[in-house]
């Protein structure tokens, strides 16, 4: 024994320099294999195997046949289901497998650092079905909701062959890629391998565009949630509901029973069920409309001010709880809604293709197909912020290496099908009514008159929309109103309530699931905002610790107010100024969401980019670089559109110069704005939105060039030194996918086998 | 499935089984000094928190 523990330990030496030796790691001869042999591992090709791939591979071809050339009256929603569902199995069972075999070649005979880190708490080995609920809750939120809503405007066919396309050439394989190589370097986070892979420069920019680029999504999202809840007592009761809720759950299980999560979430889930009822009752009374009626200004500087207190106050009493909130939530209704959907079945009408596709004056978001197709439906395609998430926090518990594939590819092949879902319950409601819903006011007036008016007006073939549909629908949802409800989640809303009153409880229920689903989004949308805002923080202090040390002590009370108030400060002002944008808000702000977004998953793909030709691997080199030329020419090119473009709509500075040209002129109205003061808005919100433009897209082509540079250098070199942590044998193991092949379960048997003492730690089951 | 694998993967999910994992771990590291009880656990659990936040995407 003693003889092969020091045969071990010299192996180990020489291996530290040569990472790629790790397949010949030594294994403790007393423990059963760690790995199963790869010539095992798939048992080979049965004519049952065969049948079922090619049953499969018909089904979404006749599938997608269906969508993009058939051209039926309407078409039926199942179509989406498969078409996606069976592009989904193909690409993960050969296309991230190719990437496992020829690029990134895990190995389970390595320890990962939930092994050999192993702290019980951070760096916890966690059974990988688990882990994949975990990651997907990390991941998934209101993004993939919103954005395949505001993108139906141009018909359904482009929106969801992005959605899944993307997915499977860019986002899966970013998320992969981000989750493997932090793994393999214990856990790093994003912005500590760009500084490593990258050097000063890139590194440094890749800091500054996460910082801001942060700033961007949370100030975004919580528009779509002030939006959602402007002018509606019900939703403004029920959302602020769950603040009180989330707070007694954190005393609950801080100081009542310590532990019981899924007690206090049921709890939790309960309360909130009777907060949504009751908001009904009280959007009946006279003084619950007279108090719950906010207007919008009110709503954000309500969220801001929430904002700032959650990212002070101790996680346990507000954040942990309203965690636990909103991932019971999100199981919960992306459950119900596959349910819903496969049983209701809903017909689809809007076409294929719209009219707005080729045209850049689309009242939902401006601008042609391409590129603002692809920034408009940024989650659930192609979603840079994963990358904060695919770093650090999942790869600290990932068992065996080649889990990856399930929970990084998988994980992220989940949230696209979630974005389907999001994208067939908007197309399942009537084109009149939402683009009546998804105009701004400035376009509408805010009033019904105005809507039918502007919506028929636009000359879209087959739609025809009466005063009494806009009417009817606000009444069946409990609204004052439906028109001009911008942001996409009330539109979702309406979507979902429709197919659910087909399940459970008809017209009369309609109101109650219009809130259900204003609610799960509300939540999901403040849970990013308060966990946004902290780690910004974080960030932020880090940065100004490098020039005021004192700065990098986070518990230093002053040093962490003054950096949540810089944070707050910069995402509520970009929130202000979209709810008083005399131009509508979303449809000025949205593609900056998208673009800020798709720069980060560029910057992360790059960072891939840079490890990949470092480890030599350039006949593969493709794989991360196809996705990264994608999202560089979609983001660079829409932020030159929204810089250079000379279309108003488009160009924020040509809409900054001709509203400033019209108050030169000395001219009293412009455009949608009816003021000189709005007009004065107009000048500085463009003056604002176009200065981040010019700020991303520098910061992207900053950080892109040193990635090709290390790249270059790379390639001349025949690779680089490699940052990975030094490999150590393993001494545990888990199947690698979401069901254990017999191979696996051969050894998991002689795993369950061995005496107690012997046996690895592990989760309990 | 069953209804108990069910049951262990929505508390898994939820991250109920945390405490769990750390007295696994604690007594395969064979440590003379006496684990956390539950309600340390849990207190040191979102106090680490306070000092290391974790992402939520959008």
């Amino acid at each position: 024994m003693s003889e092969n523990e020091s045969g071990r330990g010299q192996a180990g030496a020489s291996r530290v320099q040569r990472n790629e030796d790790a397949d010949v790691l030594l294994q403790d001869p007393d423990l059963p294999p760690t790995a199963v042999d790869a010539d095992k591992e798939d048992g080979g090709w049965t004519p049952l195997k065969i049948a079922v791939w090619v049953g499969i591979a018909l089904l979404g071809g006749v599938s997608w046949t269906v969508l993009a050339i058939v051209r039926g009256e309407t078409v039926n929603a199942m179509w989406f289901v498969f078409a996606a569902v069976c592009s989904y199995l193909i690409a993960y069972r050969f296309y991230s497998k190719f990437i496992e075999r020829k690029l990134l070649r895990p190995n389970d005979r390595r320890a990962t650092p939930a092994e050999y880190k192993a702290d019980g708490k951070d760096f916890a080995s966690t059974d990988r079905r688990v882990l994949y609920g975990h990651h997907f809750a990390a991941i998934a939120g209101a993004g993939p909701l919103v954005g395949p809503v505001l993108a139906a405007q141009m018909g359904y066919l482009p929106g969801t062959m992005w959605i899944v396309i993307g997915v499977i050439f860019a986002g899966a394989v970013q998320d992969y890629l981000v989750m493997f190589f932090s793994m393999r370097r214990g856990g790093r986070s994003l912005g500590q391998m760009a500084r490593e892979e990258l050097g000063l420069i890139g590194g440094t920019a890749a800091l500054i565009a996460t910082l801001t680029i942060m700033i961007i999504i949370v100030a975004i999202l919580a528009l779509v949630v002030v939006n959602a809840l402007g002018e509606s007592p019900w939703g403004v009761f029920s959302v602020s509901m769950t603040i009180p809720i989330a707070l007694f759950m954190g005393v609950y299980l801080r100081y009542l029973r310590p532990g019981k999560v899924s007690e206090v979430s049921l709890i939790g889930f309960a309360l909130l069920m009777l907060a949504i009822v009751a908001g009904g009752w009280i959007a009946e009374t006279e003084w619950g409309v007279a108090l719950f009626t906010l207007d919008r200004v009110t709503i954000a500087w309500g969220i801001i001010i929430y904002g700032f207190i959650a990212a002070v106050l101790p996680v346990w009493l507000l954040l942990a709880p309203r965690d636990y909130l909103s991932t019971f939530m999100k199981i919960g209704t992306i459950v119900m809604l596959a349910v819903a959907i496969v049983i209701t079945r809903p017909e689809i009408s809007v076409p294929a293709v719209s009219e707005f596709a080729s045209r850049a004056d689309g009242p939902v978001v401006p601008g042609t197909l391409f590129p603002f197709l692809f920034v408009t439906i940024a989650c659930g395609a192609l979603s840079g912020f994963h990358a904060l998430i695919a770093s650090g926090t999942t790869p600290k518990m990932i068992e065996k290496e080649r889990q990856t594939r399930f929970i990084g590819y998988g994980g992220m092949l989940m949230e696209s099908f979630v974005a389907i879902m999001a994208l067939v319950a908007a197309l399942s409601i009537d084109r009149g009514i939402y683009f009546a819903m998804n105009s701004s006011a400035a376009a509408t007036g805010g009033t019904i008159e105005g809507a039918v008016a502007f919506v028929n007006g636009l000359g879209l073939t087959g739609v025809n929309l009466a005063p009494e549909a806009l009417s009817t629908l606000a009444n069946n949802v409990g609204e004052e109103s439906i028109v001009s409800r911008t942001g996409g989640a009330p539109t979702l809303a309406v979507g979902i309530a429709q197919i659910m009153q087909g399940l459970f409880g008809g017209a009369g229920m309609m109101a109650f699931w219009y809130h259900f689903a204003i609610m799960f989004e509300a939540l999901f949308i403040l849970t990013a905002v308060d966990a946004g805002t902290r780690v910004a923080r974080f960030m932020l202090q880090d940065t100004i610790g490098n020039f005021v040390p004192k700065f990098k002590d986070t518990s230093w009370r002053v040093g962490a107010w003054i950096c949540t108030a810089i944070m707050v400060a910069g995402w509520g002002a970009i929130l202000i100024m979209g709810v008083t944008d005399p131009l509508g808000g979303i449809n000025t702000l949205f593609p900056l969401f998208g673009i800020a977004n798709q720069l980060l998953a560029a910057i992360a793909l790059a960072v891939c980019m840079a490890i990949c030709a470092k480890k030599g691997a350039f006949k593969y080199l493709w794989i991360p670089a196809l996705p990264l030329a994608f999202a560089a020419v979609v983001t660079i090119t829409a932020s030159f559109l929204k810089i250079f473009s000379p279309v108003p709509t488009v160009g924020y500075w040509a809409n900054h110069m001709a509203f400033r040209n019209a108050l030169a002129a000395g001219e009293q109205s412009f455009g949608n704005a009816a003021t000189v003061e709005a007009m004065e808005k107009v000048v500085r919100n463009t003056f604002i939105q176009g200065t981040l433009s010019i700020l991303f897209v520098t910061l992207a082509i900053i950080v892109i060039a040193t990635a090709i540079m290390a790249t270059v250098r790379a390639y001349r070199t025949g690779g680089g030194p490699s940052a990975e942590d030094p490999a150590v044998p393993s001494r545990t193991f888990a199947p690698a996918g979401l069901i254990a092949t017999p191979a696996e379960k051969e050894l998991e048997a002689q795993w369950a086998n061995l005496p107690h003492d012997k046996k690895p730690a592990r989760a309990g089951h | 499935m069953s209804v108990k694998e069910l049951i262990w993967l929505f508390k898994g999910v939820m991250g109920e089984n945390a405490y769990q994992q750390y007295l696994d771990h604690h007594a395969s590291t064979h440590s003379s000094e006496a684990p956390m009880t539950e309600r340390q656990f849990w207190r040191d659990k979102t106090d680490r928190q306070d000092a290391h936040p974790e992402g939520r995407c959008c």
